[in-house]
This record gives structure tokens, sequence and C-alpha cells, in this order.
């Protein structure tokens, strides 16, 4: 009896230390605190589910939880902070291919208990099949988006003729699949659970497949929800509120991420994951043109004067910035500035980047105060009064063809209003197109001036040429 | 308590959680999106405490149900389970390190 309240008060304490610590992630002088009273809330619960279990099956938990710390552990604190988006969808798509071992084992476990002549009661039954499939989809969705990041394959849409209706017809599949195994509450044979779940798996991998790599945060927000869904329907499984409640919380703010960053984007989520951007139309138009023309490219030792002796330095980060690792050589630049009097101010887009956030984190990494960091809706008037924009690595989220070009695939997209400013300078590897494949009139602007290399050469060569003035 | 009684009790619990993950994000700030994203991925993690049920269960020597391959499964699914919990705090934890107010311009 003692046992028993002992064990459901620490499951409520668990859950309190959930909610708290989302609560204190909302600032980042108390973020940290809050992470740390998840894990505490997470050690809790742990602890819980171990402790009425009398030692039973003690190795095989040792087993895996060893392995699971190891490479969790690893991986976690080896990752360079630019890979971070990836490694947030592995171990994303880990907890999804969990759910769905879990079920699996009931499913068989139950099986193997009654020679499946006893039907499972609906509820059970039910909620297997749900988080078996949502686990699936979501752990082969994840390591699609995780090899997608890491450019172990294309980060291009993979897109052929018919898709939606090949994707449609395997979801079409699941459905009848899972609808057999609900409905028969699981006395049918066991190679149509089978069958279901290696669907899914194949589902997730399609899935993502067609997403290219720009719509990319969106992804793992979307997956991430999908995992904590799949979590909390294994909580309605195995009847534990523990996991209904910690999985929906994850659920209810994967969604909202997810549907922030599609406002952001002004595009409904439909068009992110059924659309895919910036596949074959805006590209090959682009290259048919043979690129753009009147562009304006300077050197350095221009660009270094330029700055110097500006007022307002406004920088906006980009994709760029994170693939030449040139953050903290951003830092250094903008430190420079600083003791020659200028002011600094960054422009975060919301969805520059890979990740929600993902310049944020990078320039933090590289000690960049984070109340030097604004966001779109504070930054965009400041452009008008500020001398130079710096561009670094950013394309389209600084696209002008969002607001005046109807025919733009991007067209309605907010953009920071870079083209206010009185001078542009743009630090791109090549006039190649971003990711989306569209042409960007910015740097067509007469003011707009254009240096091409690594981003992170680029704005080393401007350390060194600011010093020397 | 019936099953049905069971499942609205559940239901109940589940739809309160959907308004408390609205309520508890929205007021989360743009800069620490990824940080946020990084820590609900660590939560659902939870998942390992079902894992380990299950393995319980599994594994219980009163029933003798367990195989090679459903021990297998469920060691898979803690591994999983405990991948999510141990790298998705870990990281978030280093995210987290490098947010550090200073006062802009001074060293």
């Amino acid at each position: 009896m003692i046992a028993f309240v002992l064990l459901r008060l620490a499951e409520i304490a668990a859950i309190a230390l959930f909610i708290l610590g989302l609560n204190f992630l909302s600032s980042p002088a108390t973020a940290r605190f809050g992470n740390r009273l998840a894990a505490a809330g997470m050690l809790i619960a742990i602890v819980a589910a171990l402790a009425p279990s009398h030692g039973v099956g003690w190795w095989a938990i040792l087993i895996g939880v060893v392995i699971g710390t190891a490479v969790g552990l690893f991986s976690a604190l080896k990752v360079k902070m630019t890979a971070m988006p990836q490694m947030v969808a592995l171990f994303n798509g880990a907890g999804g291919g969990a759910a769905a071992c879990v079920s699996t084992a009931q499913y068989l476990l139950w099986e193997r208990a009654h020679n499946a002549a006893v039907p499972l009661d609906v509820l059970t039954d039910v909620s297997l099949v749900v988080s078996a499939i949502i686990g699936a989809v979501s752990a082969a969705g994840s390591v699609i988006a995780f090899l997608k990041l890491q450019e172990l394959m294309t980060g291009r849409p993979v897109t052929y003729r018919g898709q939606q209706f090949v994707n449609g017809l395997v979801a079409l599949a699941i459905a009848g699949l899972a609808a057999w195994v609900m409905i028969t509450l699981g006395v049918e044979p066991t190679w149509a659970y089978g069958v279901m779940v290696a669907l899914a798996l194949v589902l997730g991998v399609m899935f993502v497949l067609p997403i290219g790599g720009a719509d990319m945060p969106v992804v793992i927000s979307l997956l991430n929800s999908f995992t904590g869904l799949a979590v909390a329907v294994t909580g309605f499984e195995l009847r534990y509120n523990l996991l209904i409640i910690a999985g929906t919380l994850v659920g209810a703010s994967g969604t909202m991420l997810t549907i922030l960053m599609g406002k952001a984007m002004n595009r409904p989520l439909r068009n992110v994951l059924f659309g895919a951007f910036g596949a074959s139309g805006g590209m090959e138009v682009a290259a048919a043109k043979g690129g753009q023309q009147n562009i304006r490219s300077v050197s350095v030792d221009d660009v270094a004067v330029m700055l110097a002796y500006a007022h307002q330095v406004i920088v906006v980060p980009g994709y760029g910035m994170a693939v030449a690792q040139a953050q903290h050589s951003v830092r250094e630049l903008a430190d420079q500035l600083e003791k020659r009097g200028v002011i600094v101010k960054y422009a975060i887009h919301p969805v520059a980047g890979r990740m929600p956030g993902h310049m944020n984190v990078l320039l933090a990494e590289a000690n960049v105060p984070y109340n030097q960091l604004y966001d779109m809706e504070d930054i965009n008037p400041e452009f008008a009064r500020t001398d130079v924009a710096l561009v670094i690595g950013a394309n389209d989220v600084t696209n002008p063809a969002a607001r005046n070009v109807a025919s733009s695939p991007i067209y309605g997209m907010p953009i920071l209003d870079v083209d206010k400013a009185a001078n542009v300078v743009v630090l791109k590897r090549s006039m190649r197109s971003g990711f989306a494949g569209i042409e960007n009139p910015l740097y067509e602007d007469p003011k707009t001036a254009m240096l091409f290399g690594d981003a992170k050469a680029s704005v080393d060569g401007l350390v060194s040429a600011v010093k020397a003035l | 308590m019936s099953e049905l009684s069971i499942f609205f009790a559940l239901l109940t619990v589940f739809v309160l959680a959907i308004f408390v993950g609205f309520e508890v994000i929205s007021k989360v700030p743009t800069t620490l999106h990824t940080p946020l994203m990084s820590a609900t991925n660590a939560i659902h993690g939870i998942v390992l405490v079902g894992a380990i049920i299950v393995t319980v269960k599994l594994l219980d020597p009163a029933h003798a149900l367990a195989t090679p391959l459903l021990t297998l499964i469920t060691i898979v699914g803690v591994a999983l389970g405990t991948i999510n919990v141990v790298g998705g705090f870990a990281v978030t934890e280093r995210m987290l390190q490098m947010f550090k107010k200073r006062e802009p311009g001074k060293k």
C-alpha cells in the first residue's frame, strides 16, 4: 500500500517537473535550470518504473540502458554545433522506434500468451496499432531527415511522377491492414501486423524524400510531434498517465512550433509537405536563364571600409554561415566593429537555417550576447536607419521577390527588408541560387555588392582588413 | 472500473495535457525554439518507461513467455528509449550552455 502511494506520488512529481521545466525554458536565463528539472523528472519516472519490478529482467534492461547511454551520450557530446539539427532528428527517430518496439512486443507477447485464440480488448488493440504506425513513420522519416541534413544523401527534393499517388496507395494499404487488425481484435495472422509496420517504415521514408533541405526545420518539428503522439498513444496501451501526459505535451508543442514556422514562411503546411518546393519548376527556370547578369562584385577591402565607417551594421546570417562554420569569425568581426563605435545587430529570420532558432544557437555558441539578436518584426523597421546590411549565406529570406513578384514561388513569405538599408553586402559562395532555386533580384539592386567566396574565409579577411584600417 | 471508464479517465488526461502543452509552449521566444524542440524531444523519451514495463512483463518467470526474438525487441526498445532520453537532455544542456547574457560591446 505504502509502496503504491509512493510510486503514484513519484509519477505526479515527474509530471510536475516536466511542466515546470518547460516553463523555465521560456527565458534564456532560466532555460538551463528548466532542462535539468525535466531531466530530474525523467530520472524519477525511470526509478519509479524500475522499483516495482523486483529485479525481473534486470539484465535485459541493463544491456539496453548501457548501450543507449553510451550511444546517446557519445553522439550528444561529440556532435558539432552546426550538426545539431540532424542530431535532434536522430534522437527523435530513436523515440519513435522505441514506441514501435513497445507496441510490437506487447502484440507478440499477447499472441504468445493466448495462442491468438483470445481477442485483445479494444483499447489495447487500437492503441497499439496506432502507436506502432506513428512510431514507425516517425523513426524512418527521422532517419531520412538525418541523412539529408548530414548530406549523406541529396538535400534536394527527391520526386518522381505519380509520387503522391504511390504514397497515397501505401497509406491506404496501411490503413486497410490496421483496420483488419483492429476489427478482428488481433485474431488474424501475425503477418498482417508485420506488413503493416514494415509499410509504415516505407511511408516514413517516402514522406520525407520529396521535402527539400530548406524545409527540414518544419519536418523535424512535425516528426517530433509525431513521436510525442506515438508515446501518448503507447500510454493508452499501457494505461499509464505519465506516458500520456509527457507524450501529449510534446505532441502539442511540436504541432504549435510547426504551425508557427508555417506562418513565418506564409505557406500552409500542406504546401511544405506535399509541394516539393523548388523541385523542378523554379530551378530549371533559373538554369535556363543562365543566372543573373547585372551584379556588382567587390573586394574585401572595399567592404571593410564600408563597415568600419558605418554607424549601424545589421548582420543577416543564413545557412551559408552554418555550413562554413563562420559564426566565430562573425563574432570577431562584430567585436572589431564595436571597438570602432559601430552598432552591430543581428537579424534572425524565423526560418533561417535548418531548424527553428538554428542561427540563435550558432551565434550563442560564438558568444554573441542574445540581446543583440533581433526577430524579424523587431529588426525590419531598423533597416532604413542602417548603413550596411551584411548578408552572410542567407538567400531566400532576403529575397524581395517575395514582396512584389506574384509569380515567385515564395511570394507572400515575410522577408527581412535588407534592401531598405543604404548598402547591402552579400557574402556568397557563388551565383548559384538558394535551396529553393529561386532567383534573387536583390543581387541586381544597384546598392548591392557581392563578395564571393567561402563565408568563413571572407569574414576572416574582413576581420584583418578592418584591423588594418 | 470498466474498460470504458478507464478509457475516458485516460482521455480526460490526454485532452487536458494538450491544453497544458499549448499553454506552456506559447510563452517560449523564437531565440529558444531550438533548445525547446530539443528538450521536448528528450521528454518523449519517457517511452523508455514503457519499454521497461514491457520488458519486465515479458521476462517475468511466472509466465515464462520470453522468446529470443521478443527479448531482442524489448532490449532494442529500451536502448532506443535510452538514446532518446540521454542524448536529448545532453544535447539540450550543451546548447543552453552557450546562451550567456553579456552586455553588448563589453568583453
